[in-house]
């Protein structure tokens, strides 16, 4: 056994726990979990079955944890786990997985099948069966602190921007600022109108609220490869900057899997509670719309519809208000089949969308959107996740369809008027 | 042996044994399984109505919304044959006399006329789930022998005893033992197999439903 497989091993070993052991033994082969996978309902190929995208660590289960199953390994009659065949599995728990957890929703064993890839993750991540894609991403977040290589440099030269462009300052490690706010390199690079936005809101709003030089960057490329190691320091830079700066909330990006890394993994990371609260932004507009502290004038009258991101949705328990801030400011506003809870993934979650090689299933996978689309027929597309956005993009493209693709807040922001005064700061 | 002494020794001593390695068996495997235990989830927890194990335990029951679509057979097939294996193991006249006599417990029986036509739809419909096994590529792709296998020791019980109760092919001593042959391999067969899903399946409701009301979210 190669060292790097004995560390797989072991790392697997001590991920497999009750609730594993569990789904494992409970699992009847009924393929019902296929039905709810975009990889498998696009390709129809059966080794996208969710439940066997995990063969070798239920192998490893029964050979290591049940008295069965150890008595097959002693008399010879078990097939270990090999390199060769977690190479082989690279596909299936990356590529063909982003962690969308539509699969959980429907095994009717009730199976969190989810929950086991995202632990088998961890044992391809230490064995080194992780893809150079992800790995990329993860090492630049650590070395140099964005998966996308942007620097402390890059966001002043567009809080400058966005200073001139609103005229509204951006404060920078404002210490006792009741919120701080994250950002996603890809806003960084692409979607720059989301820190306006933020601005826009939160002077309206007459909230406090900063950016931190050393925690700008939300997203957890070590979550998604699966390497607590990685997913632990880079959660440690953005608890340290909020202590430091003592704020109450910090706000994650519209971005669904920075969300899940701060929102629910962050503190079992760190090994102790928060001390601030984490809310996604849209959770945030949804407060304070409901306070009453966001007004906006005007609608948009087109044809819109929203696409939930995973990990805000059926992943994140952010279901409601997402739709109420659509009807405050979309006077069309349509849903798709399966919107919300059961929303299918736009195919680039849990890392997959920085996997070169997975492009063509993506696209292959994007059909389920395409037909989703094809229903209600949108002029535009609102969503809450930068990434969401980009694999949405490519796939529009790529099935010529000519729907452009908004974020929720932005979209938001322009609603709000210009010349509000602030109110209560 | 002759058939007297066959069934003398299925109701006697092999009925010990197996149930014997069945309790054990299922304790066993559930020590193994749940003991393994889980970390404690230290986020802040979201607490939404409907959302928790229990929930989560009862809604798994009932086919998510468009899923009956998409796998009919699984759906009505799989509903069919659990039911009607409850209803002829539970409520045919001649096995609640044995709890009784087992536990002191006994409940009002189904006629056996019902009990008859209980057993041949759930044959019926083990078969249908049978051949959509051997049908449907994902299913198929999934199967392996412990499939087969228990499948076939979930239909021996039901076929040897409606064929005893009906008088068909063998004297009714030895479809009888045959019978109760049949069950104590299933009983012995059970917690080792994907059969086990009858007991650990409360289990994986609950963590899936804890882990995912934890988020506010009712799975
Ligand atoms: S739906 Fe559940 S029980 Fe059925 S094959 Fe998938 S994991 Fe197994
Ligand atoms: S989480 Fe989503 S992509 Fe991954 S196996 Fe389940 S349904 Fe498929």
């Amino acid at each position: 056994m190669s060292a790097s497989l004995e560390k797989g091993v072991r790392v697997l070993k001590e991920v497999i726990d009750a609730p594993i052991a569990s789904y494992f033994s409970s699992c009847v082969h009924c393929g019902l979990c296929a039905e709810a996978c975009l990889f498998y309902t696009e390709t129809g190929d059966p080794k996208y079955t969710p439940i066997h995208k995990l063969e070798p660590m239920r192998r490893l289960y029964e050979q290591e944890y049940t008295l069965l199953g150890r008595l097959k390994k002693m008399v010879g009659l078990s097939k270990p786990v090999t390199d060769a065949e977690l190479g082989e599995w690279q596909e299936l728990v990356y590529n063909s997985c982003t962690l969308c957890g539509r699969c959980s929703a429907v095994c009717p064993v009730g199976n969190d099948i989810v929950y086991m890839v995202r632990k088998f993750r961890e044992g391809m991540s230490a064995s080194g069966n992780a893809p150079d894609g992800i790995k990329g991403a993860a090492n630049r977040t650590i070395t140099i602190g964005s998966p996308m290589g942007v620097k402390l440099p890059a966001v002043k030269a567009q809080m400058k921007h966005v200073e001139e462009d609103y005229g509204i300052p951006i404060p920078l490690d404002a210490e006792g600022a009741e919120y701080m706010v994250m950002l996603s390199s890809m806003e960084i690079i692409n979607f720059p109108e989301y820190l306006g936005a933020i601005a826009k809101i939160m002077k309206q709003a007459g909230k406090t609220w900063t950016l931190c030089s050393t925690a700008f960057e939300a997203t957890n490329a070590g979550m998604q490869i699966g390497n607590a190691d990685l997913a632990r320091v880079i959660v440690s830079r953005i608890v340290e900057g909020a202590e430091k700066l003592k704020v109450k909330t910090v706000i994650s990006p519209e971005c669904g899997h920075a969300y899940t890394a701060l929102r629910w993994e962050g503190a079992n990371l760190v090994g102790r509670p928060f001390t601030f609260e984490v809310k996604h932004i849209i959770e945030v507009l949804g407060e304070f719309q409901e306070q009453g502290l966001l007004k906006t004038e005007g609608f948009e009258t087109d044809r819109l519809t929203f696409h939930d991101p995973c990990q805000l949705a059926r992943r994140g328990g952010v279901i409601e208000p997402q739709r109420k801030l659509m009807k405050m400011v979309a006077q069309n506003f349509v849903e798709m089949p399966d919107a919300g809870y059961m929303n299918w993934c736009c195919g680039g979650g849990g890392g997959a969308s920085a996997i070169e090689e997975g492009e063509e299933l993506r696209l292959e996978a994007f059909k389920v959107k395409k037909s989703q689309l094809d229903a209600v027929r949108p002029d535009r597309l609102v969503t809450a996740c930068a990434n969401c956005r980009i694999v949405l993009e490519e796939g529009l493209e790529h099935y010529q369809m000519d729907i452009p693709v908004i974020g929720l807040t932005e979209m938001i922001a322009e609603h709000i008027p210009d010349q509000t005064k602030s109110e209560g700061a | 042996m002759n058939e007297m002494q066959f069934l003398t020794w299925v109701r006697g001593d092999g009925l010990d044994y197996a149930v014997g390695i069945f309790l054990l068996g299922v304790i066993w495997r559930l020590i193994e399984i749940y003991s393994l235990g889980r970390k404690k989830d230290i986020s802040a927890s979201r607490s939404v109505a409907g959302a928790s194990g229990w929930h989560t335990i009862f809604r798994r029951s009932l086919p998510p919304e468009g899923m009956v679509k998409k796998s009919p057979v699984s759906y009505i097939g799989g509903y069919t044959f659990h039911i009607g294996l409850f209803i002829v193991v539970f409520l045919f006249a001649p096995h609640i006399m044995l709890f009784q006599s087992l536990f002191g417990l006994s409940w009002p029986a189904l006629p056996s006329q019902f009990i008859d036509l209980a057993a041949v739809v759930t044959m019926a419909a083990m078969v249908v789930v049978l051949v959509d096994r051997i049908n449907k590529p994902v299913k198929r792709y999934l199967s392996t022998f412990g499939d087969w296998f228990t499948w076939t020791v979930t239909f021996l019980p039901v076929l040897t005893g409606w064929m005893a109760v009906q008088h068909l092919l063998l004297p009714y001593t030895t479809m009888l033992a045959l019978h109760i042959l049949s069950v104590e391999i299933l009983l012995v067969v059970l917690p080792f197999t994907k059969l086990f899903h009858a007991f650990t399946l409360f289990g994986s409701r609950w963590y899936n439903g804890t882990v995912n009301g934890h988020k506010g979210v009712a799975v």
